[in-house]
Formats: structure tokens, sequence, C-alpha cells
């Protein structure tokens, strides 16, 4: 038996540090948005079950139809990862019902809180969708079963412990009684929720671990889900908005008489100190209105900011004082004592997130109430950032969640949310919907963090290493989003580390720490934070860390002589779980065969999981890149949906070499010089290899899956372009780069 | 005035002519399955076809069209997602986030009407769609599969 954990309070994740700043336990009444259409035939053909009263929810969970359709609320956003048929699942096998039966939908963050916010945590980001609500949601779903046997227990007047269910049916065997979950849903929510469930050993899971279909795939295909851009509200208008994109500069003035009289222009206002917006009754006469009107700028002090500014920050760190983020033994002694020392440079550039689905929300503000729909990653944090912006009580507003076009963490960040509400508010009574163009997308991101890295390694007359030294300029996120966080931690922005950190350094870190065990080590980060917004982009400090220590990892086996997967190997001697990924990889991807292919290979421990990548590539004779094939294997200690998992390793390759090949924002005269897709390219199918994913539950920890693999696909394929061409690419992206150069 | 036949069906239109197809797709006939993404033809989440062939309509007037031409968005692409394409998505589970796939699965079947046997080299150079989430790999084993479909 376990204890309801759902019932105690939620503890924050890293994310929801940052956002989960609602007050708590005040109510309001909101409607559920649904995410699925109900497909599921009716038991009895002969009873008409849309005319009976709707069931009420058997609880929080688990509502059940007259026709045994099984409604699952889910709390966390669904962006394409999938983790609202995951969580689907844990819910199901615990119900113990029909998965062919069942459906998911949103409950909005006000009635979140307005039942004292009974579904927890809504920030969906750190690949914490299924790993952080497992034991809720699986407990939530027993709960249901629990009760609903109790309703039939008590029907029958036999014991509750005598009763069975399989596929949302209820038996009593010695009475030869049988019922469906649909009858007896009413009663079940009138019985007392249990204190304390058991939870199915995952070797009777039945739904759970099964490669099921998406519940929201279908709508998919017809064009008819509704994403934020789609919203639709009677006499909704549509706007468009141009904040300065020069950084940290404001509005100076705009002429708003040269488009205000223009057809289908209804508002042309200033936003803040620092934008313009155009409201229209088309989003494209608005967009239009809005580039064509004069807006001159108040540049401020980054006029000239440029690039090479950040180089030249970041070189400073390189060579300056740092802060330790962990040191094992004296790894400069180790250094001086070293037969041979390697040394590299890496780089890792500001990249925006470009979801296919620009930022956008719809508000609708009235003298009593504020609503807004949208897509975000944290429904809460919008739902605590639009109130105080409305001037109305938490309790008078609410946030309706859509399916979102991407997120990839831009979308955990409110702010479009809270400017459509400050349009919203001029306009009372009329929704409006502002949408961001793809260039005010590009150029108002949270960047991924800009550093560079300097790598020292000594290595003894046997081809050891004696001691390793990681040095990190840049960027830091918390400095930016959290200087709270920031503050506790003593200024050490531990997340830097990611991936690289100690184990026993921090709980909350625990999930991010090197696997590898070196006889010394200093890792340490100079924090130089250019003026450009940093933000959590998919895979965060993990993508860089990995290239740094991989690559870096790589020369070192090199410089040895060694084969880079013995030398791996022989530094992960204490991780078994971290060595099985890394020899699967090398196995099923080739590793050591003497085929003329060029191979590479990375692998590391991120958000809970352990993942490795090998990558076949060729260089051509004039230096440019095709990557073959990549073999990837992920353990994430359960594996909920494989082929979901296999999605996800797929589209991470995608999401990662777009950056190592293609991507960098970059500034001239403080502005982002990329402003659009044919500036800041991403894969397109041409560009894709060959994925073989290997998914190896291990089975006794919930790892994340969304972010880890994005890490090592980089390093991967860096370090085979050296076994193509005997030269390192350390400098991203790789863009125009001659390879053999 | 302009009328334009879509998805089968004679509409007027008598907005903007300057007006992107998309848009008056999107906000005039309401139909929101074709996607804004880029606005310059790069991404393809906008892509419809006009007389079967695919086209991205961020960038394609309205004034541009004489009338004539069938334009077809992926609400009009089959009555009930029956369409080879869509019943090979729905099997391998290709969409991630979705947002793309509209236009995706425009782009696709406009390819597989003039090629039905269309090989990796022929996806290569004609797929040039934009996928965030990277269902690339699906998309392609999709695209055999609904050739087998047709």
């Amino acid at each position: 038996m376990t204890k309801l954990t759902s019932l105690s309070p939620s503890t924050l994740s890293r994310r929801g540090f940052i956002v989960g700043t609602s007050a708590i336990g005040v109510g309001l009444s909101v409607g559920v948005l649904s995410g699925c259409k109900d497909t599921s035939a009716p038991k009895d053909p002969k009873v008409d079950y849309s005319n009976l009263p709707p069931n009420p929810e058997v609880n929080a969970w688990v509502h059940i139809h007259h026709d045994d359709t099984v409604t699952v609320r889910i709390a966390r956003s669904e962006m394409g990862q999938g983790t609202s048929t995951g969580l689907a699942q844990l819910v199901a096998e615990e119900l113990d019902c029909d998965w062919e039966k069942v459906k998911m939908e949103f409950p909005t963050p006000g009635e979140n809180l307005k039942r004292d916010r009974v579904w927890k945590d809504y920030s969906t980001g750190g690949s914490q969708g299924l790993r952080g609500s497992q034991q809720y949601v699986r407990e939530g779903g027993a709960a249901a079963r629990q009760m609903l046997i109790g309703a039939a227990a008590a029907k029958w007047d036999v014991p509750a412990e005598e009763c069975t269910t399989d596929q949302g049916m209820i038996f009593h065997k010695a009475s030869g009684n049988k019922i469906n979950y649909g009858a007896m849903a009413e009663a079940a929510n009138k019985i007392e929720p249990p204190s304390e469930v058991t939870l199915k050993e995952a070797k009777d899971w039945k739904i759970i671990g099964q490669p099921k279909l998406r519940l929201d795939t279908a709508e998919k295909l017809t064009g008819a889900l509704k994403y934020g851009q789609d919203v639709e509200l009677d006499g909704m208008l549509m706007a468009s908005v141009k904040a300065c994109p020069i950084l940290g500069g404001k509005l100076k003035s705009y002429d708003a008489s040269a488009v205000d009289t223009r057809k289908g222009v209804k508002k042309v206002m200033q936003l803040g100190d620092n934008a313009v917006v155009v409201v229209a009754d088309s989003w494209w006469t608005a967009n239009k209105a809005l580039e064509e009107m004069p807006i001159e700028w108040d540049a401020g002090e980054f006029a000239e900011y440029s690039t090479a500014d950040i180089d030249k920050l970041l070189d400073d760190g390189i060579q300056g004082e740092s802060m330790p983020g962990n040191v094992k033994g004296d790894a400069e002694a180790a250094l001086a004592g070293a037969e041979q020392i390697v040394e590299a440079s890496y780089n890792f550039p500001s990249l925006n997130h470009a979801c296919m689905e620009p930022m956008n929300a719809t508000a609708l503000w009235t003298e009593d109430s504020c609503e807004v729909w949208c897509p975000t990653q944290n429904g809460e944090s919008v739902l605590s950032a639009i109130a105080p912006v409305s001037g109305h009580d938490i309790s008078k507003c609410d946030v309706h969640k859509t399916i979102l076009g991407g997120g990839f963490g831009r979308k955990g960040m409110p702010d479009y949310a809270v400017q459509a509400v400050m349009i919203a508010k001029e306009m009372p009574g009329t929704p409006v919907k502002l949408m961001w163009s793809r260039e005010e997308d590009m150029r108002q991101g949270f960047f991924h963090p800009i550093t560079k890295a300097k790598m020292r390694g000594g290595l003894d007359a046997d081809g050891n290493i004696t001691g390793l030294d990681i040095k990190i300029s840049g960027q830091s996120i918390l400095a930016a989003l959290m200087p709270q966080f920031l503050e506790q931690m003593g200024g050490v922005d531990l997340f830097t580390f990611q991936g690289l950190i100690a184990p026993g350094t921090n709980p909350r870190a625990e999930d991010q720490t090197l696997k590898y065990t070196f006889p010394a080590l200093k890792f340490h980060h100079a924090m130089k934070n250019p003026p450009i917004r940093p933000g959590f982009w998919r895979g965060v400090n993990l993508n860089q860390n990995a290239i740094y220590l991989d690559c870096f990892l790589d020369e070192m086996a090199h410089a040895a002589g060694r084969d880079p997967l013995e030398f791996r190997l022989a530094y992960l001697k204490d991780s078994p779980k971290m060595a099985a990924v890394l020899q699967a990889v090398a196995d099923k991807g080739g590793w050591g065969s003497k085929d003329g292919r060029h191979r590479g290979l990375a692998c590391i421990y991120g958000f809970g999981s352990y993942v490795a990548a090998c990558a076949d590539v060729s260089v051509s004779d004039n230096g440019k890149l095709k990557i073959n094939k990549i073999t990837a294997a992920t353990d994430c200690g359960h594996a909920a949906n494989p082929q979901q998992i296999e999605a996800q390793v797929e589209g991470s390759f995608v999401y990662g070499l777009s950056a190592m090949m293609f991507q960098e924002i970059n500034y001239e005269n403080g502005r982002p010089v990329q402003e659009n897709f044919d500036s800041f390219p991403s894969m397109r199918i041409a560009d894709m290899p060959e994925v073989e994913t290997i998914v190896m539950p291990s089975g006794d920890f919930w790892g994340g899956v969304g972010e880890p693999t994005i890490a090592v696909a980089a390093p991967a394929v860096l370090n085979a372009i050296f076994a193509a061409t005997g030269k390192r690419a350390r400098q991203l992206p790789l863009k125009d780069q001659n390879l053999r150069g | 005035m302009i009328e334009l036949n879509v998805n089968g069906k004679t509409v007027k239109y008598d907005g903007d002519e300057d007006k992107p197809l998309l848009w008056a797709i999107r906000e005039d006939l309401g139909m929101t399955g074709t996607k804004y993404g880029c606005g310059i033809s790069q991404c393809g989440a906008c892509t419809i076809h006009i007389d079967g062939q695919a086209v991205r309509s961020c960038t394609y007037p309205v004034g541009a069209l004489e009338g004539s031409e069938k334009i077809t968005t992926i609400e009009g692409l089959s009555e009930d997602g029956s369409h080879p394409v869509q019943q090979a998505w729905a099997e391998l589970d290709v969409p991630q986030c979705g947002f793309c796939q509209p236009g995706m699965i425009m782009a696709v079947s406009a390819l597989l009407k003039e090629n039905p046997g269309a090989t990796d080299e022929d996806i290569d150079a004609t797929i040039t769609n934009i996928c965030r989430c990277g269902t690339f790999a699906r998309v392609r084993k999709g695209i055999h599969l609904a050739k087998k479909k047709l």
C-alpha cells in the first residue's frame, strides 16, 4: 500500500520554481477544454446516452460517461511530446479500464486553484511531464478504481476485497455479478476516497509500456485541431505587435496617422514603453499596417552592440575568475604531473526556439473578468502573470490551454499572454487575438544561453586521465530569470553544470549528474551575461556541456592512442547503466567495423535518463557533411510508451542537429541578424539521417525523454566528423565551414 | 469581388486583392487548418493545392488568381480523413505537435498525385517543409506507406 501522495503538497519542479508563484486556494468556476472528440460507440444501441444527465466525476483524474468513455484529466501541456497520451496510459492502467474508450482533456488552471491544486503542477518542462507526475496520476487512477469497486460491492452487498476488475468491468466471482464502470460512476462519486491505494507492480502492467497510438492524432490530420493560432471567438479582432528590436531599447515615437484610417484597422496603440500594436479585423491587415507605420526607436546603451562584443565578453571569462561547480581532488596538480596535456576550446551559440507556431494569445477582458486562450507550457504561470495586469483578482481570471504548435521551453514564458491582456484591456468586451509574426518571434526570444569552454586534460604515460579541467564562460539562465534561486545557491548557477554535477550536490540536480569517474577534476564557470534574454531551450545546458565533455573526451582518447569506446568505458565503471547505453549504440551502430565508415560516439546523463548515440557520417572532398545514420539508445527506467519515445528520440536529432549545422542568433547594432527561417534554417527531410532507436528501460526509475537525447546529437556527429577528416570541428554552427579546410 | 473555387465550392471574396491566400482562407473563409509559420514561403505550413499543385499560400496574393482555379485546403483533401496520406499518417502516428502536418500532408499528397512512385530522392528534392518536432523519419515511412494505398 502506498499513502496517497496526491493529497500532500506538491513539490515544485525546477521550471515550477520560476513560475509556480500563483496564489493557492483561490476559487473560481470555469469550464474544461476538451482535447479529443468522443469517438466511442454507445454500449447499448437502444439507449440514447446523450439524453442522460452526465455522471459526476469519480475523482479529479477520472470521469466516466454512461457509455464507459473514460475522460482522463491532464494538467501538463501537450506540445507534441506525447505526455498527455502517456499520462492517460498511467491513469488507465491503474483504473483498469478499456484503453479504446479513453480520451483526455485539460482542466483549466483556474479550476485547479479552485480545487486546492488537486492536479498539482501545470509546468511542462524539464522532461518532467511523466516522471514528475507518474506517482500521483497512477494513484488517482487506482483510487478511482477502488471507489468504483466500493460502489459495486455496496450494490451487491458483498465485500469489496472479493471484487475484481478488468477492461472497465467489475466482477464478483462468487455471486456471478458483473457490471460496467459507466453504470457505477455516479455511485462511485459518493464513495469516500481511499486514504491508501496499492499500485500495480510493473510486471502486471497492460497499458503502460505498450506502444499505444496517440489520443490526439486524428484531428491533426484533417486541420480540425485548434491551436492557439486558430482560436475564434465572436466579434474577435486581430493584433500584431512590434517591440523594439534593439537590445534594451525603447519606443521613441510612432506615426499612427499613417495607417489608422486604413480599411480594417481598428486601433493603433503603444504597449508598455517599448512596443507598438495594431489591431484590425484581419491579422494580415494589422501586420501590414505595423510594418508600414513609421516607428522610431530609442536605441539606448546597446545601439552598437554586436556578436564581437559577446565574443570578447566570453573570452574575458575564459581568461578571468570563475566559480567552482564540481571539484574533485587537485586537478591543477594532476595536470602539472601529466605526461601529456590536451587542450581544446569549443563554443555554443545563442539560439531561438523557433516553434512552428509563433507566439500568440487571445484575451477577452471585461469589467468583471479576464480570460486567455493560448498555447502555453504552464497554464498556471500564465494565470499568475495575467491576473495583476488585468487588474482583477486572480479568481476572476482564467486560462484556456490549447494544444501547442511546438514549445521547446519558449512557451513556458507568459510574456505574449500578458501582452494580449494589455491590449484586450483597452478594448473591453472585445476578444483580441494577438499573433506574433515570425520575425517578432525570432527577435523577442528567450535564447539558448551562449557559452564558450576551454578544456584541459592530463594523460599519464599509459594514456590514462590524470585530471580534467573544464572552464565554461558565459550566460546564466538563472541570473536572468530566477535571481532569487541563484542567490539561494550562493551566486553559483549550478544548472550551468547540467550533466557535469557531482552526485549529492543538490537534491534538485540529482537528475543532471556526471556519470564518469575521473581521478581529479575541476569544472568551473565564469558567469558572463551579455544583454540577451536567455531561456530554457529544449535540453537547456546539457546541450553544450555534452559537447564540451564528450567531444573533449574523444580528443583525449585519440591523444592517448586509445579506442574512444574503450576509453569512455574505462571511466564509466561506476555507472553500469551509462556504460550499457553506450555499449548498445556501439554494438548496433557498427562501432569498430572495418567497413570504411566514419563513426562517432557520445553519451550523457540528463533529465534522469541515460542516453547515447553513435553517428555515421561522410564528409565530401570539398568538406560538406552528410549524416548517414544515427543509432541512439535511451534508458529512461520505465518506458511508458516505446513508440512515442522513439518519436522523441528521432525528433531530438532534428532539433539538435539543426542547431549544430545551421543555427545561430548573431547581433549587429544591438539587433538580432536572423529574423526568419531563411537566415535561421532548420533541417529538411533531405538532411535527415536514418535513426535507429534502442529503448532499453532498466525498470527501476522514471527518467525524462523529451530532452536528453538532443544533447548527444551534436557531439556524436562532431566526433564522427573527426573520424572522417582527422580535423576537429569546434565552432558551431558548422554551416559554411569546409570541414576538411 | 472575386469568385473562388475552394474545396469544390464557389465562394465570394471581396477583400484586399493583395492579401495572401493563406489569410483569405483562414480569416475570410474561416478554415484554420492551413497554418501561418513564416510568411515567406520557407516553412510550408501554409501549403495548399491550386489545380493539384502544392503552393505556399502565405505569399500567393488572392489577386493572382483568375477564379477558375481549383483550390484545395487540408479540410478538402478528403471528407473524412481517408486520403491515403492521412491514413498512412494515422497508422504510423506521424504527427508530434502536428502544427506543420496539414502543410506536410498537402505537399506529400501533391507529390504522390504527380509521382505515385516517388523515390527517396524524389522525396528529398520535393518535400522541403520544416517540422521542428522532427517527424521526418516517420514522414518518409508514411510516404512509402501511402504509395501502397493509392
